[in-house]
């Protein structure tokens, strides 16, 4: 995985400026307002009100990145290396896996209520699943010679997994994180739009759009922007250390 | 060290590779193990690792029924086995880490391990240092030659003092230059301990450089055949006539069982 440097991404930034004040001068309409507008608003904002929402959105996603990960990567590895089992949930999972997440969105508020815990849990069922099949498929595919040897310096099926499974998964693993975080941010955004009173999704559909304050709403778009590209910057770095061997 | 009766052995497709194999090595012997493709060889080291089981018969080593891998057994195969994610110096250091983990629970790890940490880097430094690998140790096995890893995989067995060693087509994927190199490095380790070493190869003139004694499998049922080959053990052997008389002698034998 190429990891970007500072300077490709400030080159990647400002290409995205002068194609967005290009658009807005092409468009000329309100709802479309020049960067150089909406930078200054976003600068106010983002150490204030915005700040606060961009916050609990942050804590949501990676709560939700992190819970995921932690009731996915177990399973991921007892399928993996238990044949029978994999099989016999292999269907099941397939079917699981394709169905578009968001659409359950009002089952979990019936279920658990309408709070921050429904919202993450929504988040990290998409993701469950994509790291679920990475992890299972990545440590059925350990080759033989590598788990045997590690058996004969003593491993039985804990160490293995402490030793072996594991580790061979992680590059896996971010690969899915980082696969699901544009949905994450999308279910996100959906989610948080109503009943509640904080996140960006709340800011940039209650707070801003609904009032037709177009400068905040496009502060709001470029906080959840940031916050995608932070998530991903950070997964480029942690793939960045643990692909250091390839 | 080693006892086998009557060893029985079959793969799912009911092809028996073992009936009533029987074989006994004493402390301190370096055996080297040739046959056929598909006579057993590796079926049968697989067994000494505990990491096969036999369907019947009994296999002792040092006295104990082998069911899983013992502690005290180092293995190293002709695919080196080496962690990609982890450098050389903690490809090395794995097997403390394993032990570690178990404690001295006698299964995964000999009831005698210590853990004393400065002990371990001793271990480790000697090692690296004899292996002539100190310069790689912050290296990943991608980053270094076919010879390095193997060179690595046999220290990360030693580090853990194996009273058998147990080597599956070691060199078979090294070039000449190589292969010679760490076929003379195990004859100087085998100088400076009793550790018991069997080695199963392809290669008939590894098998006569290498073992002071040599079987020879055939087809499951018959008895295996053993020759004694006492001059093994020093780099110039290849060039004596005991050499080539014994290749030549494995080669016929070979030929036969065709």
């Amino acid at each position: 995985m190429k990891r970007y440097t500072i300077k490709e991404i400030s080159i990647g930034f400002v290409m995205f400026l002068i194609l967005w004040i290009a658009l807005a001068l092409g468009v000329n309409k309100p709802i479309l307002p020049s960067p150089l507008s909406v930078l200054p608003v976003f600068g106010k904002l983002i150490i204030g009100e915005l700040g606060i929402h961009f916050l609990v959105s942050t804590i949501r996603v990676i709560t939700a990145i992190l819970a995921a990960v932690i009731a996915a990567v177990p399973i991921g590895l007892i399928l993996g290396q238990m044949k029978a089992l994999n099989r016999f949930f292999s269907p099941l999972i397939s079917v699981l896996y394709a169905i578009p997440k968001i659409v359950l969105l009002p089952v979990v508020y019936v279920l658990f209520g309408i709070s921050n815990f429904s919202k993450i849990f929504l988040i990290s069922l998409i993701i469950f699943f994509q790291i679920l099949v990475v992890v299972r498929d990545e440590s059925a595919g350990l080759p033989e010679a590598l788990i045997n040897s590690v058996k004969s310096l003593g491993a039985g099926r804990l160490a293995l997994l402490r030793f072996v499974y594991f580790p061979a998964s992680i590059p896996a693993i971010l690969t899915a994180v980082r696969v699901s975080i544009g949905t994450s941010l999308a279910v996100l955004f959906i989610a948080e739009q109503s009943l509640t009173e904080y996140g960006l999704g709340y800011f940039i559909i209650v707070r801003a759009y609904q009032a037709l304050r177009y400068k905040e709403m496009y502060a709001g778009i470029l906080a959840i922007s940031l916050l995608g590209f932070l998530l991903y910057y950070l997964i480029d770095i942690l793939e960045w250390k643990v692909s250091r061997h390839r | 060290m080693i006892k086998i009766q009557n060893l029985q052995f079959s793969y799912p497709d009911n092809i028996s590779v073992f009936s009533g194999f029987n074989w006994n090595v004493k402390n301190g012997e370096s055996w080297s193990v040739l046959g056929l493709s598909g006579s057993g060889k590796t079926t049968l080291l697989y067994m000494l690792s505990g990491l096969l089981k036999a369907k019947k018969g009994s296999l002792l080593i040092a006295g104990s029924q082998i069911n899983r891998s013992r502690p005290e057994t180092g293995f190293i195969m002709q695919d080196h086995g080496l962690l990609p994610w982890e450098t050389v110096e903690k490809n090395i250091r794995l097997g403390f880490r394993i032990r570690k983990y178990y404690g001295p629970d006698g299964k995964h790890s000999p009831t005698s391990s210590k853990f004393d940490k400065q002990q371990e880097t001793e271990t480790v430094e000697y090692w690296l240092e004899r292996l002539t690998i100190n310069d790689l140790r912050d290296k990943y096995p991608s980053q270094i030659s076919g010879g390095q890893k193997q060179r690595t995989a046999i220290a990360r067995t030693m580090v853990l003092q194996p009273d058998l060693l147990l080597m599956d087509e070691p060199f078979t994927s090294l070039d000449l230059k190589t292969r010679d190199s760490l076929q003379n490095l195990i004859l100087d380790l085998d100088k400076e301990s009793t550790r018991t070493r069997i080695t199963v190869t392809h290669n008939l003139e590894e098998a006569v450089f290498l073992g002071k004694r040599i079987i020879v499998i055939q087809r499951a049922g018959q008895d295996a055949l053993i020759f004694e080959n006492p001059g093994a053990g020093s780099s110039d052997f290849k060039n004596s006539r005991d050499y080539t008389r014994m290749c030549g002698q494995l080669r016929k034998v070979l030929e036969s069982l065709k």
